[in-house]
């Protein structure tokens, strides 16, 4: 596994500061990092998934109750969530979606390709706006600017982390 | 299999009479029969009605109860709606939310398509499985003692508390609420959230 530098240091701090009160997951290495931040922050409420949908109703709850969320999750997920985005989409609740995907640069494993190949396109089918990141550099912007999009647009909005942003898998560690 | 010759409350007197004793406490409804049952009780600023999400009921309240520790959060929902969202009895299990409480008003039918088995009419004990899940309190209601019981500690007890409340499957009349999901949404952010509702 490729180390994980300073983004997702970056992109916790982004997340703090648009006032994230909940992070709710179904993890992924590549999210590794910032969900240990998440963890170890006591003002971030984290919530461990049994299903990525339910990180999707969740965040609807969570903005009824007055507190923002983001939803962190690997692309094999986004196959998970596509009904309950009606919900968000129906309420116009704003969703931040961070995913990692699987299924494209370098990918080893052909299980993850139909999934991680169909990510984008069943997103938008759904009306999610979707922002991509495939450099280290551009993540921590690329959720700023997707916070922004989410929480003042009120908007669903899916960052995809590029396979090349997490490196290869290393089955040799 | 369980037997459903003893089964006797009726849907709308057990949703009548748990939302009577509500106090200030914000509401969930799972879509389908239980929406139309809060809905035909009697409508509030306070109701958060679901007219789809299927198994997002549970999970909506938990969002709920976490940003809003001081007030009581109530999910009512179906047997059917719980069951497409079981996992999610685990993620409110660790969480441990102290102010929700969560009713299934379990007829044992899908009662929208067409009143087709669901898995509790074979058998499956949700409050068994909200008890393995880890909840302090779980109870399966069946009898008018049960719910007399119940009633107080759905609003009074230490969450999150799981009620199985067995209901017979007879038709009720539907009583449609608000649909528009965004009217519903902000009405419910108005009241809970007033000035801030916006930001």
């Amino acid at each position: 596994m490729a180390e994980q530098t300073g983004w997702s240091d970056e992109v916790f701090s982004i997340l703090r500061a648009a006032g994230v009160a909940q992070v709710a997951y179904v993890p992924d290495a590549g999210h590794k990092q910032l969900i240990n931040r998440c963890i170890a922050d006591n003002k971030i409420k984290h919530v461990p998934l049994t299903t990525e949908e339910e990180g999707v109703a969740l965040l609807g709850g969570a903005w009824l109750g007055g507190e923002r969320g983001a939803l962190l999750m690997q692309s094999s997920g986004v196959g998970n969530i596509i009904n309950m985005l009606s919900v968000s989409n129906e309420c116009r609740f704003p969703l931040l979606m961070i995913v990692t995907m699987r299924g494209e640069w370098g990918e080893f494993n052909p299980w993850q390709l139909p999934m991680g190949q169909a990510t984008q396109t069943t997103l938008e089918a759904m009306g999610v706006i979707v922002l991509r990141a495939d450099a280290p550099e551009d993540v921590p912007e690329t959720v700023a600017a997707a916070a922004k999009l989410s929480f003042e647009a009120g908007r669903m909005v899916a960052v995809l982390i590029g396979q090349k942003v997490i490196g290869f898998k290393n089955w040799d560690k | 299999m369980a037997d459903s010759s003893d089964i006797v409350l009726d849907r709308r007197d057990v949703v009548s009479r748990i939302l009577a004793a509500r106090g200030d406490a914000l509401l969930v409804t799972g879509l389908g029969a239980p929406t139309w049952d809060a809905a035909a009780v009697g409508d509030h600023p306070n109701n958060f009605y679901l007219w789809g999400g299927m198994g997002g009921a549970v999970p909506t309240a938990l969002g709920l109860a976490l940003a809003q520790p001081d007030r009581r959060i109530l999910v009512l929902t179906g047997d059917g709606e719980m069951l497409m969202g079981i996992g999610s009895l685990a993620t409110v299990a660790i969480q441990k939310p102290e102010n929700l409480a969560i009713g299934i008003i379990d007829n044992q039918h899908y009662g929208e398509t067409g009143m087709q088995e669901t898995a509790t009419a074979h058998g499956v004990d949700l409050a068994a499985m909200a008890k393995g899940a880890g909840f302090g309190l779980t109870a399966t209601v069946r009898t008018e003692d049960d719910l007399v019981a119940a009633i107080p500690l759905i609003f009074d007890a230490p969450g999150p508390v799981f009620f199985d409340i067995k209901v017979t499957a007879v038709d009720q009349p539907m009583t449609l609420p608000e649909k528009d999901g965004l009217a519903i949404k902000h009405r419910f952010r108005a009241e809970l959230l007033g000035d801030t509702a916006q930001k």
